[in-house]
Formats: structure tokens, C-alpha cells, sequence
């Protein structure tokens, strides 16, 4: 048995900024110390739908004592967005707007009660237009574009067929189709928006403090909106509450606040309300699909087709890449042969939608996984035999080339059978309880970052400070899922040294290595190779001092973390010895660096095949027991058994945690959050209407680690904190069918919609 | 109209000259100073404000500031003492009930009075008294672990010297 080392790699370590958070001292954008002179902003937005815009007269608002400045659309003309390919947004609309929220003008005053008076006194002239709030009704023929650039408002269409899916139906024993409708959801972290934003006028330079997972995209954006070279801005993420994917792109929010800090020559800080993040939005986008699985009485899956509309909202977002994933990702799960896929991505008068959690593949996952456990009982075949039919072996590639080296599916499988007592249990429960049962996956980290030119893929500075410490400088975006703490796991285990030697410096453009930010699960892989490579380098400087001390050659030393020795009878040097001699030649400060290899590139069968291609996946196998009360349609969610593979646990606290946020995530999805439109107008903005699960409703969630150590992974580690979203989907169907005999292909399953299914089923039978 | 708020915040008198419509979360936040108070919300479904008037958990966005007169006051600043974390806090940073952090403040004042009151409650009890605050991280598993671990320091009488700072 390993006991835990001193950087706590493999064991139960608490996060290193902790203290600060349960404290209260952690320092969130809105937290940071407003001077005397900073401006507040408000914002006037879009009461309209789809309109052209003719006038916005800011006169009034303008005169207001108090006011500094008004800005619309006139003040800037750059267009914005995360994909080079699709910057479709102004900060300010400009022409037209295109949902009910878009920010047509804003207000930096010298207090917030002014702020909002001036936005009370903007008026807006327009000719509406027709809105489309579904996909139908935006792809219609007849439908006026919503961007000119997007005839037939067709964010992006994708087809590919690999193999021959009608001959792999006409194999099959059973071949069956279902289509599902998954509701708009939304991030919904606890932190709002905000922007705290400082315009230096003698050196026209900006200093951005923004809500965000990505400040090397705000910095890249900030410098293409307000044309500026990027040596003139300073992106600075303070401690953020929450992400989920709603801050990996840069938003309206911080581009506002820098236009109005440059127009004002001063300081201006924008903190949305909470309604106003549900309108920023960038949530998962409402999927309507179609999926078709030809299946053998063995369990063999013989092919699969499907369709997937997504409802993406006014703007592109990120939605190439979300429409891309969803049929890319049908792959690198099971062993599958011939799939057919057609996606399409509508623009809509509704607000954009972006990268939640699970990117692209968690509605695809519950219908694919919904119409699988239906089919299984059709044939009398076990859900998990079904999935043990279809394993990968790997080393492999998938048939759309996405690579897998390491694939703990099986024990995923076997750990929630076991714990759960599915074999005993499932079908043996009292009425109204059931079991279900799903499987998801996620990529660790895209191997193509979005933006060109980002290779290497993650890169991180570790320098030897004069006091023996330890200071890493990485560009890795801490939003709560412990990059801190894993960076400094890692780099403490290379050289032996206990976490309290080692420092993370991160979140500011000025001091640390550009990275890419916190999305797609990639920190603990790439950011993490990268602080492996750094602290790699500075151990063998420091074998080499030791060395030079000891009179003997390097490959004599041997490092015991904080002691180095040249043979077990050596008294040896103490760790700041050896730090002080090697400091004697001046500053260490080493770059580490990361790169994906070309064979996790994805591949080029068709045009958007490389999204989906990772260095690994992680596996998540899940058992969800419900009890379902046939009287009131509550579904009680009594307890979820969830084993994932994360490679190797760098930290089994964090892992956990994350698994667990995760699993409830999704619970929410498929229990109650669902953002809801009349006429396009967000009728759920706030926390009591869009209902996240409460303490009340939460069940308690066991979570299995399952170590398959992957090859290129740190220690062997791969992603921890998204891959176990979308099983619970479909385990939680399959769960509530199970119980009352009803499955679900809508959700989230409500009570009113349990109970309209209820009353259905016995006026069917009457 | 301004008025001359007299108040126990944290375990000090204060006087601060206020307007009658400050929110008890302004207050804090904006006159006093005192961040670790959040706001999450537009009023009332959030919990991230949570206060303790007189020992008993209040929604700071939704209190007047000037109701208070004479009140005792305490927010996540006060729940640790001389550098100290106390209980409840230690129990929230050993077993991970905070992961952004954004709601701890609150789920932390709000478990500190149960505890209060309760030095050994049930995971229902834990449940009921937590029952209005969101958390979007942590799917509250670890959150009632850590209220477990913190009942048990506390019968302990541990307290924990604050942590060399992290980093952000």
C-alpha cells in the first residue's frame, strides 16, 4: 500500500486557496476595492426580438447630471466571437438587434442610481421583423435571415456517413428509432457578470478584471475589438464563482466595460443582475433528435443514424463547434461501425447559446442511450451485457479517428453493478422504484485549441526562488475545480517537495505564459504535462547543483525532496542548500511546455472532423435508483452510483467533488431546469423559475474511481470534471421507466409531465 | 433620509451614517467594506447573503439596513477568530463543501448557526437548515459531509490556525 506523498498526488488533499473561500476573503470581480471616481455602468437592452433599428436616441440620457457616457453600437463596429470563423456579434448592436435582452446602449455614471435613470431615458426606434423562436420556424423557407451572411439561418449543416448503415440495419435483429427533445438549460453559477475595468489615458492602457475561464480569449478579443496591440491590455481573472462553460468565450459584459473606460478616460465597473446573466446565456442549446440503432440479439450494435436540430440563438457562439461534437462524439464511447449522422445548427431570435458542461454530446448521450435500454428490453438483453457487447479495445481509433490509448469502461461498468446490486436488485424492487443504468465519455482537453497559432498546447513557468520556494506560473484559469491545487500537486511530486514550498501564480496576462483557459477539460492534461515538463527541468537543475556540492557526478545524486545525497552513507545537502547553489548563477526561472501529438488531431473524413480529437477520454458508468410517487409525479432521486475514469486520481478529493457536481448537473437537466420563452422573451431569468436542485432534492452520489492510467496523461491522469454529466440523463430515465413503465424522451420530467404520462398510459388502457 | 446606524457587526460596535434604503448586503458589502458577504441574486433565491441577525440566518438582500439598530450583526468575516478557521470552516475546506467558493460564505453562516443550536445534527437536520441555500458546484454531497466533520471538530474544541494563502 502507497502512503500519500507530501504533495498529497493520489490522496485526499484539500484545495490549496481553501482557506480563502470558506474565510470570506477570496476576492471575486465585484469584491475588488472600488475607489473614489470609479464609474458605474448599466445597460439598455433590446426590448425587441428581430427588429432594424432606426434611431437610438441617447440625448436625454446623455444630459443626465452624473453621466459620463453613453455608447451604442455607432462606437464600435468590430464584431466578436470565439470561432475566427464566426464573429457575429457587437458588442452594441448595430442595424438590427436579434433578441428580446442584446444590448443596444450603455451608461457609465457616477453612481448606480443615475446609472439608471440615463438607461430609463434612452428611447429606441425600430421596424420589427419577424421572429423565429424555433428552429422550425427559423428554418423555414419563407424565414427573413437573422444575419445576412447565414442564408436560411443555417449556422452550420454537417453530414457524414462512415460505413454502410443500411446494410448494418438489414443485420440487425432489431432496429428501431426515437426521437428526443431535450429544453434549453443554463449554466446558471452563482457568480454574476461582472467587469471592473481601468483605463490608464497617459500609457492607452487597459487593465480588465472579468468573470471568466478564458482571460487569454478576452485578451485576444479585447485587443481585435478596441484595436489595440495586446502589450496595451492586462487581463486579470480574480477568484470566479462558477463557470460551467458560460465564461469560455468573452462576453458583451467586458467589452462593454473596456468601450466605456476608454470613452470615459477612467474606471467603470459592470456587474450584471442575475437576470441579466440568464440573457447573456451561452447555455445548452434545446436538441431536437432523431436516432436510429440497428441491434443484434448478441448486443452487438450494427449501426446507428442520427439527427440533431439544435436551437442556437441569435448569435454563432460556439455553435459549429457544439453541432460538430454532437456527432463526433457518438464515437470514442463503444466499438461503433456505421453511423450516419446529420446535424444542424439554426439561428434563432434567442439568446446565444454556447459551451455548457459536456459541450456537444449531452442530449445526443441521452437519446442514444435512452433508445439503447429500450431495445435491450425489446430483445431481454441486460442494459449492461448490451453495453459489454460493444466494448473498445484499445489501443485504438475510432472510425472518425478520434485516438484512444487507455478505456476503464469495463470497470466502470463492473464497479456500478457491484455497488449498486443491480444483479440482485434491478427488477425485484417494489412498485413505483426502479434502476437505470448509462454510460457517457468526455475528451480531455480539445487537441486543437480554437484560436490558431496556440500550439504548444499549454505552456508553464516554474521558477526557484531565493528562499527555497517554489513559484509556478501558469496561465490556467482556477474557477473551483482545483487547477491551483493540481498544478502544485504536480510540480511538488517531481521534486519530492511538500505543497507549502510551492506557490501557483496565475490569472494575470502580465505575469504568467499565455494558455488557453479552463474548457473542454483540459487543464489537469495539457496544463498539467506542461508543469510535469517545468518541474522536470528545474529537478535536474538542481541534481546538477547538488553535484557540484557533493564533488561527485549528477547520476550519484539521489533526491529525497527535501534532502539530496550522493549514496545512503552521505549526510547530504538540505533542499535549500542545493537551492542555493544552484541559485548562485542568478534567477531560475524554466518554461515547461505541452504539445498534442498529430494522431489525436481528429481526422479529415469530413469537413469538422478534427472537433472531437483528444489525447484521451475519460468513461463514466452510472447506476441511478428512483422512487416515483404515481399520486403527485414527484421523482424522488434516492441515490446514484457513479464510477469514472480518470486515468489516475492526481487528487481523489477534487475528483470526487467534481463527479459529483457533475452527476448533479445533469440531474438538474433531467429534473427541472429549462429556460422558457413567450415570444422570445426569457420567462425563467431568475433563480426561483429556472430551479436548480436544492439541498432537498439532492441524492447522495458514491462515486468510483476507476484508474486506467492512461499513457500520455500526467501520472497517468485524464479528465475529471465533465464526462460523468451525460450518463446520468438517460441511468435517471431509464431509473423512472423502470419504476412506473414510462419512458421519457422529453425532459425534464416535471411532476405535471410524470403525471400527464400517467393519466395517458391509464386512459390508453381504459 | 440618513440616519446614524449604531450596530454589533462581528463582535464590534459601529456607527455609520446610512440611508434608510440600504440593504443590510450594501451595507456590508459597499459601506462597511466586508465582501465576503455575496450577492447571487435579484432578491431572496440564492442564499449567498446570508447573515446571522441575533444568531438566527437572514437574507442580507433582503433586510433594510436601518431595521437593525442595536442588532448584532455577523458575517463570514466573524465565524473565524485570531487568524483562526473556525469549525464549520475547516469542515467546508477539509472536505471540499466549497469549490468556487461563491456560496460558502453563506452556506457557512448558515451552518455555523445550526451547529449553535444543534452540535450534532442528522443529515435531514443538516438538509433542513441548509434547505435555502443554492450551491452549483458541489451537488451538496461534500457540503453535508462537511457540516458531519465540522460537529465532530467542534466537540473537539479543534480550531485551525488560517492556512498560508493559496493563490488566484
Amino acid at each position: 500500500m502507497n502512503a500519500p506523498l507530501e504533495s498529497g498526488i493520489g490522496g485526499y488533499v484539500p484545495m490549496v486557496d481553501g482557506p480563502e473561500k470558506v474565510s470570506g476573503r477570496a476576492r471575486y470581480t465585484a469584491d475588488l476595492a472600488v475607489r473614489p471616481g470609479t464609474l458605474v455602468a448599466r445597460l439598455y437592452r433590446s426590448p425587441y426580438a428581430h427588429a432594424e433599428i432606426l434611431e437610438v436616441d441617447v440625448s436625454q440620457a446623455t444630459r443626465l447630471p452624473g453621466v459620463r457616457a453613453v455608447i451604442t453600437g455607432a462606437d464600435c463596429d468590430r464584431t466578436f466571437g470565439v470561432l475566427p470563423i464566426a464573429r457575429s456579434e457587437h458588442p452594441l448592436a448595430r442595424g438590427k438587434v436579434r433578441y428580446r435582452g442584446e444590448p443596444v446602449a450603455a451608461v457609465a455614471a457616477v453612481d448606480d442610481a443615475t446609472a439608471k435613470a440615463a438607461i430609463a431615458l434612452i428611447r429606441m426606434k425600430v421596424r420589427e421583423l419577424p421572429a423565429y423562436f424555433s428552429a422550425a420556424e427559423a428554418l423555414a423557407p419563407d424565414a427573413l435571415p437573422i444575419h445576412e451572411r447565414k442564408r436560411g439561418n443555417i449556422e452550420r449543416e454537417v453530414r457524414f456517413e462512415i460505413g454502410d448503415v443500411a446494410q448494418a440495419f438489414a443485420e440487425a435483429d432489431l432496429v428501431q428509432e426515437g426521437t428526443y427533445h431535450c429544453p434549453e438549460v443554463c449554466q446558471n453559477q452563482m457568480e454574476m457578470h461582472a467587469a471592473l475595468v481601468d483605463y490608464d489615458a497617459e500609457a492607452d492602457r487597459l487593465t480588465v478584471h472579468a468573470t471568466t475561464q478564458t482571460p487569454h480569449y478576452i485578451h485576444l478579443m479585447m485587443a481585435h475589438v478596441l484595436e489595440l496591440p495586446m502589450s496595451k491590455i492586462r487581463v486579470i481573472k480574480p477568484h470566479v464563482g462558477g463557470g460551467f462553460g458560460a465564461r469560455t468565450e468573452t462576453l458583451n459584459v467586458e467589452l462593454i466595460a473596456a468601450l466605456l473606460a476608454r470613452k470615459t478616460r477612467g474606471r467603470v465597473r459592470l456587474v450584471v443582475t442575475r437576470e441579466e446573466t440568464f440573457l447573456t446565456h451561452r447555455g445548452r442549446p434545446e436538441s431536437h433528435i432523431r436516432v436510429k440503432i440497428g441491434l443484434r440479439r448478441d448486443g452487438r450494435i450494427t449501426g446507428v443514424e442520427c439527427d440533431c436540430i439544435q436551437r442556437g440563438g441569435a448569435h454563432s457562439g460556439y455553435g459549429i463547434v457544439t453541432i460538430l461534437y454532437a456527432g463526433s462524439l457518438l464515437y470514442g464511447l463503444y466499438d461503433l461501425k456505421h453511423v450516419n449522422y446529420h446535424g444542424v445548427r439554426a439561428l434563432t431570435n434567442t439568446p446565444p447559446c454556447g459551451a455548457f458542461r459536456g459541450h456537444g454530446t449531452v442530449n445526443v448521450r441521452f437519446a442514444f442511450e435512452s433508445l439503447l435500454d429500450r431495445m435491450a428490453e425489446q430483445l431481454g438483453l441486460d442494459p449492461l451485457s448490451v453495453r459489454r457487447a460493444n466494448l473498445l479495445v484499445p489501443p485504438t481509433f475510432t472510425d472518425n479517428d478520434l485516438m484512444v490509448n487507455s478505456y476503464g469502461l469495463p470497470e466502470c461498468i463492473d464497479w456500478v453493478e457491484r455497488r449498486s446490486g443491480w444483479r440482485e436488485r434491478r427488477g425485484r424492487l417494489p412498485r413505483g422504484q426502479g434502476l437505470g443504468f448509462a454510460c457517457s465519455h468526455y475528451v480531455s482537453g480539445a487537441s486543437k485549441a480554437v484560436n490558431p497559432g496556440s500550439e504548444p498546447n499549454a505552456t508553464v513557468k516554474v521558477r526557484l526562488d531565493h528562499d527555497g520556494s517554489v513559484a509556478v506560473l501558469s496561465g490556467a484559469a482556477e474557477i473551483g475545480q482545483g487547477s491551483t491545487t493540481v498544478i502544485a500537486q504536480t510540480v511538488a511530486e517531481v521534486l519530492g517537495l511538500g505543497l507549502d514550498r510551492v506557490h501557483v501564480i496565475s490569472g494575470d496576462s502580465d505575469l504568467v505564459p499565455t494558455d488557453n483557459g479552463s474548457y473542454s477539460s483540459r487543464v489537469t492534461f495539457q496544463v498539467g504535462n506542461a508543469a510535469l515538463d517545468a518541474a522536470r527541468q528545474l529537478k535536474t537543475i538542481l541534481l546538477n547543483a547538488a553535484a557540484r556540492r557533493l564533488e561527485t557526478r549528477v547520476e550519484n545524486v539521489e533526491c529525497l525532496g527535501e534532502h539530496y545525497r550522493a549514496g545512503a552513507q552521505d549526510t547530504g545537502l538540505s533542499f535549500d542548500e542545493v537551492a542555493a547553489e544552484a541559485l548562485r548563477g542568478g534567477t531560475i526561472v524554466v518554461t515547461g511546455t505541452y504539445t498534442t501529438i498529430p494522431e489525436s488531431h481528429g481526422g479529415k473524413k469530413y469537413l469538422g472532423a478534427a472537433i472531437g480529437g483528444t489525447m484521451a477520454f475519460s468513461y463514466s458508468a452510472q447506476v441511478v435508483q428512483v422512487s416515483v410517487d404515481e399520486d403527485t409525479g414527484v421523482v424522488n432521486v434516492e441515490k446514484v452510483w457513479v464510477a469514472h475514469d480518470c486515468g489516475k486520481a492526481l487528487n481523489r478529493l477534487t475528483v470526487e467533488g467534481q463527479v459529483q457536481g457533475s452527476v448533479w448537473m445533469g440531474m438538474g437537466q433531467a429534473m427541472s431546469e429549462e429556460m422558457g420563452y413567450h415570444e422570445g422573451l426569457m420567462v425563467a431569468a431568475n433563480m426561483l423559475d429556472y430551479r436548480v436542485p436544492t439541498i432537498f432534492d439532492s441524492p447522495d452520489i458514491e462515486v468510483g474511481i476507476v484508474e486506467s492510467n492512461d499513457p500520455h496523461g500526467p501520472f497517468g491522469a485524464k479528465e475529471a470534471g465533465e464526462g460523468s454529466l451525460a450518463a446520468l440523463l438517460p441511468a435517471l430515465a431509464n431509473a423512472v421507466h423502470d419504476a412506473i413503465g414510462i419512458r421519457f424522451d422529453a425532459l425534464p420530467m416535471t411532476p405535471d409531465r410524470i403525471l400527464a404520462a400517467i393519466e395517458k398510459r391509464r386512459r390508453g388502457h381504459a | 433620509m440618513t440616519r446614524v446606524l449604531e450596530i454589533e457587526l462581528n463582535g464590534e460596535r459601529r456607527a455609520d451614517p446610512i440611508e434608510d434604503n440600504l440593504l443590510l448586503l450594501d451595507y456590508l458589502r459597499e459601506t462597511v467594506g466586508l465582501t465576503g458577504t455575496k450577492t447571487g441574486c435579484d432578491g431572496g433565491e440564492c442564499g449567498a447573503c446570508t447573515v446571522l441577525v441575533d444568531g438566527v440566518p437572514r437574507l442580507s438582500c433582503l433586510t433594510l439596513a436601518c431595521s437593525l439598530v442595536h442588532r448584532r450583526v455577523e458575517t463570514v468575516e466573524g465565524a473565524g477568530a485570531d487568524g483562526m478557521l473556525s469549525a464549520v470552516q475547516r469542515g467546508f475546506h477539509e472536505k471540499l463543501g466549497a469549490q468556487c467558493g461563491y456560496c460558502t460564505p453563506g452556506f457557512v453562516v448558515a451552518a455555523t448557526a445550526l451547529l449553535r443550536w444543534n452540535a450534532d445534527p442528522t443529515d435531514d437536520e443538516i438538509r433542513a437548515a441548509l434547505g435555502s441555500n443554492i450551491c452549483r458546484c458541489t451537488g451538496y454531497v461534500k457540503i453535508i459531509e462537511a457540516v458531519r466533520h465540522a460537529a465532530a471538530l467542534q466537540s473537539k474544541g479543534v480550531r485551525a490556525r488560517v492556512a498560508r494563502p493559496g493563490s488566484c
